[in-house]
């Protein structure tokens, strides 16, 4: 028994560290992720069943001819358990979107500008000057931060995976994004929309400080 | 012999059609008779000037297949590069091509041409009739197609290609970002391609609303029939905002019309709006007419009449509908706020539900019948476990906050070929080993397609199973190198692998193909024993489908009796004792006989006027702007000398089509299937300016904070102007109207009197307009003017058109001549022309 517990443990590491990385979704660094990849694993559940419901019922279709009544495939497995599952889960996603979105919660700001190839982010630094840094973007660990997105070129997309969905960077648009990373630490950011030749090196890092504003050791990166 | 699921006829409807059979004569005397007549030319010369839709169906698909083929090539370059993390197989730059290649080939050169063959094809044998409405409107297509595509191949081999992605987002295609020719490949040469789409969107259109067998009812037509309508009225209303847009980006980057560009008060999401209004409605349009095939073959290889005809047919047409609501879920990252993304969520969730509809329709007819494991069965099962998954992870992307996580990652990447090799090439495949006896006349080598399958389902899902960890481990779609992500490694290169077995799956099954085409052993009618008209000729199907048309009396029939019937002339309008081509128009919602229409013969012309459009198109490419401006002459010169081509020079008299039953000759009645096709046309029409609408109000209302607009040089001049322009193009209406009714060439004369005032009005009108390079809306303006202007234009010369045929004496009191279509294009033109002038209007008033 115990034997067979350790493994099932073993297993479920492997399947877990086979989702790890540094810009993986599943392995959330923050509740926004985090909140994200439940989603996923719920929805993941759900269609296994759903995949596994439709193909047993393929297979049984292989035989005899049966009397069946055109109504209950049509309407009622078609029409009232699509329906259903679609509305549980369309409500459930909106709940998840409401509870994520950036809100007037005075969040601290951060400008963050997109270029062929690279990121400029911009802080509001001790005394009021502005901190710019180009490919590294400081943020307090712990609470919510919005970045305001623009792009002085093409679209290109912000996205942190271990802390939130991604938001495009838009020329003539200022998006918001919020992120928030649970504990201090370096997380990987990168541009998700093709923006031309340098678009796979066009990464960024996030710096998550546990004290802000964070002292200049820290700062180097 | 209708559709299996429909109720039978009974013998009173048929006789309330009162269409009594013809007599029996030698089959074979007949099929020599039609075949002379239907037959291409000989030779070489034969391929290039034919007409014929069961020649030019098969060359649709086989060229389709060939672009399949070299997609797939790009792929598996695509897979090699991505097998090793820094794979230095290709340079960023071409590979950057090839996956946009890979991207805009399989959609725009594989699966929509592949789609609109099979639609031409099958439809007119499902219907029981002989030919496409408009056979050199197929051939045009063809060419255009072929033409265009070897525009965009052409450019791949000499390192020019597209590699801006297959959606060719803005500013990235602008000229700015991306100088040189390649992004103007796409733009003009798919542009170019969807000639082809139209042309098969209308005709597809009016063959299955005016062609169908007497009797065969519009509620009780072949399942494929409703698939192949939703299609085409989702290509009419789906493709014009794609033309929009790639004619806006090609007139910015040509002569730098700001649409997109901010500085300018333009703005880049309206290009993602008007790409993804064709885009999604799009995935349907390829979804549409496999699923078509399905509900064909299913229920034959069941032994059983479908489940749920009504429903499918309403799930049809809400997936037509619902289609066109839901293009913003490829756009949940742009910024739009959550409320609004909620509604679009709602409506691309809800479009599971028509999905789910048809697949537990089908599983229900599997249950009701005795499903046979013959090969177009394996392929149906493929599609269902790899659609199924598809379908799942599409309502997953529904969802806002994962899409937010998902979206641009492998994850789609992942999803989009479940859906599309699931939902379109599995069900293709299940079709052609379906249809090849027809094709061919020949059996299928037994073992080898049993293997490919296999093959093919292996390898694709060891493929792209994965990659839906890939994307969520983060990787985004089109990086070509990922030095700094070791845990992507194993998955990409097990990716690479399967991807190779998938395309020795897919070598295999052509091989098949080709074996079944030269080594297989003759194949007896009718193999499958089905209840569909298709089936009811000789094989390999003859170029006439039918010696006789199948009426009332062999729909309510099934089996051989009814081949046997047609093939020894005891349907309706039998042979071609006439030495022309001609078939049955019927009413739209009966299918009641009305005319017989004459079709032309094989010609050269379809292959000239493309051509001469590749002329224009390869002088746009390279930069002759005057030059092709002066290349749309012999254009405009060959489509009038198409129009005389539907004028019909033989004899007028009624034809008997049974005995007893004469029905006249198109020429003098209406409406034709021209007249038709010109409504289906004007359908298109109507969404391409309904675009521009859209663009204009986009800019006006949503794009935030524009750049301001200078100062516009509206005044009381232009004012009168436009109320000129206006009031000339609605007399020239009326005029049109009154030649229609009267036939007097005194209002033809008008009507050609008042287009060319409008026409001054409108020259005097550009010259006040405003500089088109100076705002976006200045431009918007500068093209709503220029749209006004070539409808006035075509107006003018269908107007001149009906002028020279009174000279010809063409036109009397029974026959209209080209009137009835004038009418309708004038009324169109001065219709918009309006809307027009007073949009124009108001949102000077906005800005």
């Amino acid at each position: 028994m115990r034997a067979l517990r350790d493994l099932s443990i073993l297993g479920g590491v492997l399947v877990l560290s086979g989702c790890a990385g540094p810009l993986s979704t599943l392995e959330p660094a923050g509740p926004i992720a985090a909140q994200i990849a439940w989603l996923w694993w719920a929805m993941l559940a759900g269609a296994a069943l759903i995949t596994l419901f439709v193909l047993g019922l393929l297979a049984l279709g292989f035989g005899a001819p049966r009397n069946v009544t055109p109504t209950t495939w049509t309407h009622g497995l078609g029409l009232w358990f699509s329906l259903a599952i679609l509305t549980t889960l369309l409500a459930g996603g909106l709940w998840v979107g409401e509870r994520i979105l950036p809100r007037d919660d005075d969040a601290i700001e951060v400008r963050a500008e997109a270029f062929q190839w690279g990121w400029r982010f911009v802080h509001s630094g001790p005394d009021g000057a502005e901190v710019t840094s180009d490919g590294v973007l400081h943020i307090p660990a712990g609470v919510p931060v919005d970045v305001l997105i623009t792009s002085a070129d093409v679209i290109h997309s912000f996205w942190v995976p271990q802390m939130a969905g991604k938001v495009d960077a838009i020329p003539g648009r200022v998006n918001r994004a919020r992120i928030l990373a649970d504990r201090a630490g370096r997380y990987d950011g990168l541009c998700a929309e093709f923006c031309g030749v340098g678009h796979a090196g066009m990464r960024f890092v996030v710096v998550a400080h546990a004290d802000w504003p964070p002292t200049l050791d820290e700062d180097a990166p | 012999m209708t559709d299996a699921t429909a109720p039978d006829h009974s013998l009173a409807e048929a006789e309330a059609l009162a269409l009594p059979a013809n007599p029996r004569q030698r089959a074979l005397s007949l099929h020599r008779e039609a075949a002379r007549v239907w037959a291409n030319d000989p030779g070489f010369r034969g391929q290039l000037t034919a007409v014929s839709h069961t020649t030019l169906g098969l060359r649709f698909m086989a060229t389709a297949f060939v672009f399949f083929a070299i997609g797939g090539i790009l792929s598996m370059l695509i897979r090699a590069q991505l097998a090793t993390p820094q794979g230095a197989f290709l340079d960023t730059e071409h590979y950057n091509q090839i996956f946009t290649m890979h991207g805009s080939i399989m959609m725009f050169l594989f699966a929509i041409p592949m789609l609109e063959g099979l639609g031409i094809w099958l439809l007119p044998k499902l219907l029981g009739t002989r030919d496409m409405a408009f056979p050199r409107l197929t051939s045009l297509g063809y060419w255009c197609y072929l033409f265009g595509g070897l525009i965009m191949l052409t450019a791949l081999l000499f390192g020019v290609a597209p590699r801006d992605g297959w959606f060719m987002y803005t500013p990235l295609s602008g000229a700015a970002h991306s100088p040189g020719i390649n992004a103007d490949v796409w733009l003009l040469g798919v542009t170019f391609v969807e000639i082809s789409a139209l042309a098969a969107a209308v005709e597809i259109t009016v063959t299955i609303l005016r062609q169908r067998a007497p009797g065969m009812k519009l509620t009780e037509m072949p399942l494929f029939a409703w698939y192949m309508l939703g299609t085409s009225v989702m290509m009419l209303a789906g493709f014009p905002p794609l033309i929009a847009g790639s004619v806006l980006l090609e007139l910015e980057r040509a002569f730098d019309w700001p649409f997109f560009d901010v500085a300018r008060g333009g703005d880049p999401l309206l290009w993602q709006h008007l790409f993804w209004l064709f885009g999604h409605p799009e995935v349907y349009i390829i979804f549409l007419p496999a699923a078509g095939a399905l509900s064909t073959i299913i229920p034959v290889m069941c032994r059983t009449p479908i489940l749920g005809y009504g429903a499918i047919v309403a799930a049809i047409l809400g997936l037509v509908f619902l289609s066109f609501g839901l293009w913003v879920h490829h756009m949940f990252t742009v910024g739009i706020p959550h409320m609004a993304l909620a509604f679009f969520s709602a409506a691309s969730v809800l479009v599971a539900v028509p999905t789910a509809v048809q697949i537990f329709a089908w599983i229900g007819t599997m249950w009701k019948g005795r499903p046979e494991l013959h090969l177009p069965m394996y392929h149906i099962l493929g599609f269902f476990l790899t659609f199924v998954m598809g379908g799942l992870t599409g309502v997953m992307l529904a969802i806002v906050p994962f899409n937010w996580q998902a979206h641009d990652t492998a994850f789609v990447t992942a999803h989009l070929h479940y859906v599309l090799i699931g939902g379109f090439v599995f069900p293709m495949m299940a079709a052609a080993t379906y249809w090849m006896p027809l094709i061919t006349g020949r059996r299928r080598v037994k073992g080898l397609g049993e293997a490919a399958f296999w093959v093919i389902v292996v390898g694709f899902h060891g493929t792209f199973f994965i990659m839906h960890l890939t994307g969520l481990m983060g990787m985004p779609r089109r990086i070509d190198v990922y030095p700094d992500n070791p845990e992507w490694i194993w998955l990409n290169l097990t990716s690479s692998v399967f991807g190779f077995v998938m395309t020795i799956g897919f070598a295999m099954f052509a091989l098949d193909l080709v074996m079944q085409a030269t080594l297989g052993k003759r194949e007896a009618r009718d193999p499958w024993r089905a209840p569909t008209l298709d089936w009811a000729m000789p094989l390999p199907s003859p170029n006439y489908n039918f010696a006789s048309l199948p009426g009332p009396t062999q729909l309510s029939r099934t089996g051989s009796e009814v081949t046997m019937d047609l093939a020894r002339g005891a349907g309706l309008l039998p042979g071609a004792p006439r030495g022309r081509r001609e078939l049955l128009v019927t009413s739209v919602g009966v299918a009641r006989p009305l005319h017989v229409a004459v079709l032309p013969g094989n010609s050269a012309l379809p292959l000239v006027l493309s051509a001469s459009i590749a002329i224009f198109v390869l002088l746009m490419l390279g930069g002759l702007y005057p030059l092709a401006g002066a290349a749309l002459i012999p254009v405009a010169a060959l489509i009038w000398v198409w129009g005389r081509g539907l004028v019909l020079d033989s004899d007028p008299a009624p034809v008997e089509i049974a005995p007893g039953v004469r029905l006249p000759v198109h020429s003098r009645a209406r409406p034709t299937l021209a007249q038709s096709g010109l409504h289906a046309l004007l359908v298109a029409d109507g969404a391409l300016f309904a675009s521009l609408l859209f663009g204009l109000a986009f800019l006006s209302v949503v794009t935030p904070a524009p750049a301001a607009a200078p100062a516009t040089a509206a005044t009381l001049a232009t004012g009168l102007g436009m109320a000129v322009l206006v009031g000339a193009l609605a007399l020239a209406a009326i005029a049109a109207h009154r030649a229609e009714r009267t036939i007097a060439p005194g209002w033809t004369l008008a009507g050609s009197a008042f287009n060319l005032l409008a026409l001054v009005a409108l020259a005097w009108l550009a010259m006040q307009l405003d500089d088109p390079t100076a705002h976006a809306r200045d431009a918007l303006r500068a093209v709503m003017a220029g749209f006004v202007g070539l409808h006035a234009l075509v107006a003018t010369g269908m107007a001149f058109f009906a002028l020279d045929q009174y000279r010809r004496g063409e036109i009397d009191a029974a026959m209209p001549g080209a009137l009835p279509a004038w009418q309708v294009w004038q009324a169109f033109t001065a219709v918009t022309a309006l809307i027009a002038a007073v949009v124009l209007f108001v949102q000077a008033g906005v800005s």
